[in-house]
Formats: C-alpha cells, structure tokens, sequence
C-alpha cells in the first residue's frame, strides 16, 4: 500500500470510503468503481466512487420520488433546513477546510474564508425559501371581473454539474439555489476535486434534508453528463461546470425542452449571486378565478 | 302542489330541511360565467326576415302591463285596445298575449278583451311587497280569479327566502294556487315573481325558481318592475336553465316571463335568442314566454314598420297606450 | 318572404373593408420589396379561394432584414429615449383600434377563424397588448430586473397561424418596448395581417428597421433561427418545431423562448357549477375551432355526473353554429389549412381505431373550404394517443375519474404542461388542485382568458419563458 503514507501516530486512524450520496443513502457506485483522487499538489488523498449512468438514472429516481413532498414544504421549513445545513457545516468545519486546501491548495486563513462563505451561503438562500414568492410573483390587473395570480414554482428535478474548480463554495453556491424553492437535485461533484462534495452530503443528510432532495454523484463528467441533459425527467440543467461541453449537452437537452442555464465564462462564486441562480429553475404559474357572488 | 308524484331526486317532503337540502345542492351558479354567456349571446344577430319574425313573436309575447297608482278604468280600456290591434294602421299585426293590471281594475280589462283572444292577468298578493297576512292575499287573489282573471302574477315572500323559510314561500304559493281555482273551469294560470333584483345572487334566482316550480308555479317572472335591476338577461338565462332542468326531472313545462326594464326590440329578441339558445323552440311560443312592458310595443311596432318599409317612422305615428 | 320560425338568417361582416393586394413584397427597412420571384398563396380556408400571392424571404432576403434591424437596434431605436419609444408603441395600439373592423375581417378571411372571435378576441387583445407593454418602455428600471436593464438586440421572431396577429402582438409589442429590433416571420398560411401590420408600422411613422416582416414556409424560418445576426429566437408553434429550434440555438448566446403545444386537462369535479362549467369545456375545446395550444382538449369528469355532463354537454354542442367565418352567428369556423384538416382527420380515425366512441352534432358542412365538425370521444383512456397527442382541432377526449388525487394524476400525465381548468364551488378544494397542476396556466371556473397583463407559457414540453405582464419583459432583456 504504498499509495498512502502510513501515519507516524501508534493508533491507526480510521479512514472515510468516499462514496455517492442517493436518496439520502451512501451507497457505492453500482458499478464497483472508484477513481483515485489527488490533492491540488499531486498527493494521493482517496478514492472517489466512479458513478455509472445506472447511478445517474437512479438519482434522478430518488429526485423525482423527493420532488412532491420536498415542494410541498412550506417556504418556512425549507428555510429552516437549509440554515440547519449550515450549522452542520459550521460543526464540520475543520474537514471542510482541510479538504479545502487539499484540493485548491489554498493556504490556511484562505480555506477559511472559503469555508466561511460556503456557510454563509446557505443562510444566504435558507433567507430566500420565503420571499422569493412575493418577489417573483404578484397579482396580475387583468381587464376583467377575475382575480389573477402568478406564482413562481419549482421546475421539478435539476441536474446540476458541479464547477470544477470551485469544489466547495462553488459546489454549495449551485446546490442551496436550486433546492430553496423547492426543486431537487442530482448533482455531478467536481470530477477532479469531489471530496468535499462528499463531506457535505454528510452534512446534508444530517440536517433534515429528506433523503432524494439532493443527490450527489462523483465520477466522469463525460460519462454522467449525457445521460442527464438527455434524460426525459429532469426538467432543467445547470452547465455551471459543463466546461467546453456545454453546447453538446444543451443540445442534447433540447429534444425534452429541458430549461438549461448556461455556464457564465468566468463566475465568481464568492460574490453575492442574489436572484441569478434561482429564476432560471422556477416556473411561473398564473391562476385565473372568476370574483362574484 | 304539482299533480304528480315527485320525481326521484326531487324533495321527498316540503319540511324547511328537505327543501333547503334539496335547493342547496342544486348545482350553483358561478356569477361571471352566466353574465358572459348571456353577453355572448347578446351578439347575436338577426336580420331581414328572421328579424321580422322574431318581431311578431315578441309581440305576441308581450304581456301589456300598467301598473300605477293612477291607472283608470280609462287607461285600462285604452290599453285593451291597444293589445287586442297594436297598430291599428296595420292588420297584420298580432294581438298582445295579455293585459296585465291591479285585482281591481280586472272587472274592466275582462269588460274590454271580452271575445278577443287577449288574456287578462292580474298581479296579486299584495303586489309588489307581497307584506300582508296570507289571508288577505288569498283574498286578493280569489277575487281577481272570481272577476275573471285568466292569469294571477303573485309575488314570493322575498324576506322568508332571504331567512332560508322556504317552507313558508312554499306553503304561499300552494296557497296562492288552490285559490286560483275556479268552480267548474279552468283554473287560473299561476306566475310567480322572484323579484330576482332582491335575491342578491343568482344562486338563489336559481333555488327561488326551484322552489316556486315545486309548489306548482305555472310560470316563474323576474320582477315586478318596482324593484331596479328587474329583468336582466343573466337572470333570465339562470331561469331557463331552471324550467330547462325542470322539465328533464320531471317532465312539467314551465313558462319564464322577464318582466321590467325589457324596453326596445334590441332587449326584446336578445332575450328570444336566449331562449332559443338556452331551452330550444319547445319555449318560444307565448304559452312558454312571455315579456312583460309597457314602453316595448310600441319600439317592437316602430322596428317591425322599418323593416316593412325601410324607413323609421316617429313615435307619434303608434298610440301612446 | 317571412319566416315561419324562429331562425338567425345570414347576417355576414362586409369584407369591402379589406382591401388585398394581388402580391405582397417583404417589409423589411420601412418599405415593402417588389415581391419575389417564388411565391405562394394564401387561401381563404373556408372556400379555397385564392386571397393574394405572398412572397417567400430566402437567405438573402432574411440576412438584409437582419441587418436593417441591426443598424435600427444599433443608431435609432435603442438609443431613442424610452418614453418616445413608448409613445410610437401607443400609437400602433391606437391605430390598430382605428383599424380593427378592416384587421378583424381580414384575419377571418386568412384563417377561417368566426369573425366574433377576430372581432371581440384577438384584435382587441392585439392592441390591449401593445398599450400595456407600450407603458413599460421608460419604466424597466421598476420591472425587478435591475436598475438599468439593456435590451438584447435583435430578435427573430417566428409565430403560428392559430391567432396570426395576436401572436405578433405577443412578440412585437414587449421586444420593441425593451429596445429590441425584430424581424417576424408569419406562419405560411397566415401572413395578410402581418402585411397590414407592416403597413401600422408605416402609418405609425416607426422608423425603418425596427419591425421587419419576412413572409415565407418552414425555410424562411429556419434561415431566421439559424441568422448568426440575432440575438434573441422567440418560437411559438408546435413542440416538434421547437426541440429543432432548441437544438439549432444550442451554443449560441441567443436567448431563446418556447411556446409549444399542449393536451390541456379540463377538471370537473361533481360540485361544480354546471351550466358554466359546460361552456367553458365548450370553449376550451371549439374555441377557434380547437386550434389553441391552451385548449381543453382533455376533459376530465367525475365519474358521479359523467352522465350528466355528458349530456349537458352534447344538447349544447348540438346548438353550435357551424359556417361562415364571416357570419356574426358563426361559432365555429374553418379549420386553417388542408393539411391541419388530414391531420385531425387522422388523429380521429385513430381515435375510432383504438375503441374510443365518436359523437358529433348533426351539422351540415360546406361542400368547399376544410371543416369538421365538433366532435366528442368518449370511452378514451390515458393510454389512447388521442388523449395524449395535441389534435389542434375541434376533438374533446373525454375521461372520467374518482378522487381529486386521480383527477390531479391523469391531469400532469402528459410530457405537456401549458394549461388546465378546474371547476367547483369549493374554494379550497380549487385551491388545492391548482397548487398540484403542472401547467403555466390554471383557469379555475373559466378557461381560455387572455390578458396583457397576466405571465402565460409552459411547464416541461409546451416551452419556456411566460409572454404577457411584468414576466414577458425578461425574454428581452439581457438578464
């Protein structure tokens, strides 16, 4: 085992596998793969589940199956859960940050502050759950004896890819905006960076989060990419980190008119996002009802 | 009550509960939705000789109405007239359906119609209140009946709709009908006024039209043209829909009569369109319709000339009564 | 000769208010071009008369539209101060009033549509559009889409023949207000209020440029989609159509919106107002003969008053009044093309096919012209393709069920999601099924209404992005 430095310290410490996060479960990839991961320095650091299209297929069951009940919270309790996400952030910070240097290979207070605006982008959207309503939605003064209402609604399942390089503020800066309003998520973890995607999903199914709400596959963007943008149940797809694929899979997204937001060509991700990530996965619904007596 | 046994799905008693059981499942009627039907059928058009049939029609239909405090054994004999030939110019022209008057002038309108095929209808009841003792409506009504009415426009007791006793509006009605008997005849026709511009709701224009059709109304009229809105097309339609209904649970024909505010030949065949949209031809005959004005004939008369000849000729050429 | 009964006798709009021009040019930079060598000609669907030959755009013809739009966008229009962009936006309104008698005939005369649809529907909606988004012009800032939203540039705009001016009120109205230049495409067999727009446009003294009209069949709109030139594709059509505009859009920075079709569902449940909720699955289904992609084209019914329904439904239909688009008595009209009336055809004939039972009203049809008669299946299940397949014609699939669960279930079974209709007197159980509803559109004790000012478009395959109200301004703003 050369691969793994053995640790100086007389106890053995007990290392984590890295797997998938899929309808609230860690299962291994149904494939048995894994893929070694490195640190930004070259260092072997684990090995990562390699996530088959069956996985993909699966986590876009186990979103679908979470879609209803999860849009069906009220505004408030979502809200309430992604600020518990936070907190479990917050309780895990140390690993956060570790995985964080090891791969951006950020020095220390760095990391922190990546870290701290990871977390503070969850109370950031755990804020939104019950504005983005009112906000994006109103009564409409239709010339006519009807009242009329347009409400934003969830799309449905998102299929989100993950920026590469951002793996942790990034990863959480695509996830929190999709969920708050009530859609789910299967969601492609940096295929080079994925560990922190994995610590978070520890985070998140230890936050209330219901299992499905948000699934988490590490593995090829090149082989998990496809079969979701073409896939007839997810509704919307996030090409933040489609990288120079992004014109072949919105195509591909267009024989189910999946809604696709197209990758900006430098995103910022520490910069405060407001609406941009969370209108193009609502839809507007407008209800018409006559008023009389 | 009607002669035949109810038919199922009608109210097995007339205790309040099963008639306020029976009339508040009747299906409701969505206020919007009826106005614009009976707006998109007020687009219809009818033109050259549809138009003059329908003109014909609609003066068949026409119940020729004074009912003032002033009105005279004079004005009432010059309204016969006029209903038995409309135009005098002109005898091609039909004859009116009725002449409707107070109980006390009916002695004089039998007096003016009598040989003519005009009929004689008398509001009563203590029209248009209707607030007095039963008895003295009863009385109202027997007398008109035994003067000669042919018809008896009595009114509902708005107050006990409006305090959900339906039994005691449909106990007044059977009433009412046992008193429009007539030894050894006919019995009078009975109309039942809703006075709709008082029901608040066409909910319950449709459960006042139920209601008076159930205790065995002949008829079922909107208003009595005391009361602003009397007849408007809306109501009208929820009152077809309702003798419509009617008919298929029970096989009975009820007539409708729109009554008040029914002024030009435009409002006149707006309403015959509803009519033929809404319960079919069976309706449109003056045994089944009927409109009750005043001011109307004469608009009916000047339009049928117009038609006629292509020119309009002014009001002075038709009699004022 | 007088009539016996009681009879609606021919009551016909006049078309001496339409004046037509033997041939059409393209409207492209304010002036109509000679008309070009190909041409195809639009016929009154209702007899097969020839009206007038337009001209078909090819690639040239599209690529100078697009540049006259551009420099348009680039030195007149987005530079113009908001408000007087505004104020010509007013005056089209204004002059399509004016004009509404000559422009309601007209689209009669080219569709098929009844004229008391053309007269009291689209054209007054055409200009209510233009006035409501003509208000917009120097007030984007308050729109919710930041302080200074920039326009996108040029937009392609191609649009269906089922309201031929509408929907280009729908595009031209909140692209032109935005700042945009356009260049529409009108559907193949519906161009001649477009022509007549073009000419508003004149009238309207509108400088030359910024509505640009290329007539022409599917190429000239692929050449549009496909111009390198625009920056913005706004489709309404079919959902086939739009998946290949989708793919040819794919990697471009063109914004691009979709309103496709739809297999709407029409909810009945057992308390609902009856008579209403007749007509409105009659209008939600033979409203412009069916060809609505909003259409109710799926009743659903409680199984507790099917039967009731049913024949409520069939006595009213019986009473519908085939014919003449130009009759003022007409309810429904001519089905828009040869092609659309084999396709319903064959969508029916598979109906009968599958065992769904066929009733239709006995209604005679003109011997010229493409009609069909108002027809009801019932006996159909979800997996019948004509409960799942938009017909786009006058053909309600009836369907029963038991429960609001199964109601709301057999409503979102369908790849669609553009509109719904629930109808009972319980306002939380409205409420209720409403919330469930996949679909951009829920007419609850109503259906098919329209408004400037009310976000319509769709869930999954019947598109995305909303036209109308503050919502159908983002599709041309750079946000």
């Amino acid at each position: 085992m050369s691969e793994f430095p053995v640790p100086a310290a007389a106890r053995l410490p007990v290392r984590k596998t890295y797997k998938l996060y899929l309808g609230g479960g860690f299962p291994r990839s149904e494939s048995g793969r894994s893929y070694p991961v490195t640190s930004a320095e070259g260092e072997p650091l684990a090995h990562a589940a390699l996530a088959s299209r069956k996985d993909a297929r699966d986590a876009v069951v186990a979103a679908r199956r979470a879609f209803a009940p999860w849009a069906a919270r009220t505004a408030y309790n979502r809200g309430q859960i992604l600020y518990r996400v936070a907190e479990m952030m917050e309780g895990r910070r140390a690993q956060f940050v570790q995985e964080t240097i090891d791969a951006e290979g950020l020095d220390t207070a760095r990391a922190e502050e990546v870290v701290s605006a990871a977390v503070d982008r969850w109370v950031y959207y755990a804020g939104w759950t019950d504005k983005v309503t009112q906000v994006l939605g109103g009564t409409n003064p239709v010339s006519g004896p009807y009242d009329n209402r347009s409400v934003p609604e969830p799309t449905g399942v998102v299929a989100v890819l993950a920026p590469p390089k951002s793996p942790l503020l990034g990863l959480v800066s695509v996830i929190a905006p999709v969920i708050a309003t009530g859609n789910t998520a299967v969601v492609v973890a940096s295929e080079p960076h994925p560990l922190p995607a994995v610590t978070l999903a520890e985070a998140l199914a230890t936050s209330d989060l219901p299992g499905g709400v948000v699934n988490i596959l590490t593995g090829r963007l090149a082989e998990l990419a496809p079969p979701l943008a073409s896939h007839a149940d997810v509704n919307a797809l996030d090409l933040a980190g489609a990288g120079e694929r992004a014109a072949e899979l919105e195509e591909a997204a267009a024989t189910t008119l999946t809604r696709v937001l197209r990758p900006r060509p430098s995103t910022d991700w520490a910069a405060a996002p407001g609406l941009s990530r969370i209108t193009p996965f609502l839809e507007t619904k407008t209800v018409w009802h006559p008023v009389g007596i | 009550m009607p002669d035949t046994a109810p038919a199922p799905g009608l109210p097995r008693a007339t205790d309040n509960a099963s008639l306020r059981a029976f009339l508040h499942g009747l299906p409701g009627v969505d206020e919007v939705g009826a106005r614009a039907r009976a707006a998109a059928l007020a687009t219809r058009s009818l033109k050259t000789t549809a138009k003059a049939y329908a003109i014909d029609l609609a003066i068949r239909m026409v119940d020729l109405t004074t009912l003032e405090g002033a009105d005279t054994p004079g004005k009432v004999r010059a309204l016969s007239a006029k209903a038995r030939r409309p135009d005098p110019d002109d005898r091609g022209v039909p004859h009116v359906a009725a002449v409707c008057v107070y109980p006390d002038l009916v002695p004089v309108a039998v007096d003016a119609l009598r040989g003519s095929p005009v009929a004689v209808a008398s509001v009563a009841t203590a029209f248009p209140a209707g607030r007095a003792p039963l008895e003295a409506k009863l009385a109202d009504t027997r007398q008109a009946v035994a003067d000669g009415a042919d018809e008896i426009d009595m009114v509902i007791d708005r107050g006990a709709f409006l305090a959900g006793d339906y039994r005691k509006v449909h106990e007044e009605i059977v009433a009412v009908r046992e008193a429009c008997a007539r030894p050894g005849g006919e019995p009078a026709h009975l109309k039942v006024i809703l006075e709709t511009g008082e029901l608040a709701a066409y909910d319950n224009v449709r459960r006042a039209s139920w209601l008076a059709m159930l205790a065995g109304a002949d008829f079922i009229k909107t208003s009595t043209g005391k009361v602003n809105p009397a007849a408007t097309l809306p109501v009208t339609l929820v009152m077809l829909e309702a003798v419509r209904d009617f008919r298929a649970a029970t096989g009975r024909q009820v007539g409708v009569k729109p009554a008040g505010g029914i002024r030009t030949t435009k409002d006149a065949l707006r309403h015959l369109v509803l009519v033929n949209e809404t319960t079919g031809p069976d309706w449109l005959d003056p045994s089944w319709f009927r409109l009750g004005a005043s001011s109307l004939l004469n608009d009916l008369l000047m339009q049928r000339t117009r038609l006629a000849t292509g020119t309009y000729p002014g009001p002075d050429h038709y009699t004022l009564d | 000769m007088a009539d016996t009964t009681f009879a609606y006798a021919p009551a016909p709009e006049s078309r001496a208010v339409v004046s037509l021009r033997p041939a059409y040019g393209l409207f492209i930079d304010g002036a109509f071009t000679p008309p070009t060598e190909r041409l195809i000609t639009t016929v009154n669907p209702a007899d097969e008369e020839s009206l007038a030959e337009v001209s078909v755009a090819d690639e040239g013809d599209v690529d100078r539209a697009v540049t006259a739009a551009r420099r348009a966008f680039e030195q007149v229009w987005s530079p113009m101060p908001p408000a007087e962009r505004g104020k010509y936006l007013f005056r089209i309104s204004r002059i399509i009033q004016e004009r509404a008698r000559e422009l309601a005939v007209l689209e009669s005369l080219d569709n098929g549509k009844p004229i008391k649809e053309s007269r009291d529907v689209d054209i007054p909606l055409a200009a209510a559009h233009f006035f409501y988004y003509a208000g917009w012009a120097d007030k984007l800032a308050h729109a919710g889409f930041g302080a200074a939203p920039r326009p996108l540039g040029v937009a392609a705009q191609v649009i269906p023949w089922n309201f031929p001016l509408l929907m280009l009120a729908w595009k031209i109205a909140p692209a032109l207000a935005t700042g945009n230049t356009v260049v529409l495409k009108p559907a193949e067999t519906t161009p001649l209020t477009a022509l007549l727009f073009a000419e508003i446009c004149q009238q309207a003294e509108l400088p030359p440029g910024v509505v640009n009209i290329v007539t022409g069949a599917a190429d000239t709109g692929r050449a549009l989609i496909a111009h390198p030139g625009t920056d913005k594709v706004a489709f309404t059509g079919s959902t086939e159509v739009g998946r290949e505009i989708a793919r040819t859009v794919a990697g471009t920075r063109k914004k691009l919106t979709l309103e496709l079709g739809g297999k709407g569902a029409n909810i009945v449940y057992d308390d609902a107002p009856l008579d209403q909720a007749v007509e409105g699955i009659v209008n939600g289904i033979f409203f412009n003969q069916g060809h609505v992609c909003c259409a109710g084209s799926r009743l659903l019914v409680q199984e507790s008053i099917a039967e009731e329904v049913l024949h409520r439904l069939k006595e009213r239909v019986s009473r519908l009044r085939l014919g003449d688009p130009l009759d003022k008595n007409t309810d429904i009209g001519a089905i828009n093309s040869a092609e659309q009336l084999a396709r319903i055809r064959a969508l029916a004939q598979t109906g009968r096919d599958e065992g769904s039972q066929d009733w239709a009203p006995d209604c005679e049809l003109p011997a010229h012209g493409y009609w069909f008669a108002p027809t009801i299946f019932t006996g159909v299940t979800q997996a019948h393709r004509i409960a799942r397949e938009e017909i786009f014609g006058p053909v309600l699939s009836v369907l029963t069920f038991r429960t609001p669960d199964e109601a709301v279930e057999k409503a979102n079974n369908t790849p669609y999601g553009l509109s719904a209709g629930v109808w009972t007197e319980k306002g939380s159980r409205m409420l209720w099924t409403a919330g469930r509803l996949r679909a951009g559109v829920v007419w609850s004790n109503t259906f098919n209404k329209f408004d400037p000012t009310s976000p319509f478009g769709g869930y999954r395959e019947s598109g995305y992005g909303r036209e109308g109200g503050r919502h159908g301004l983002e599709a041309y703003l750079d946000v």
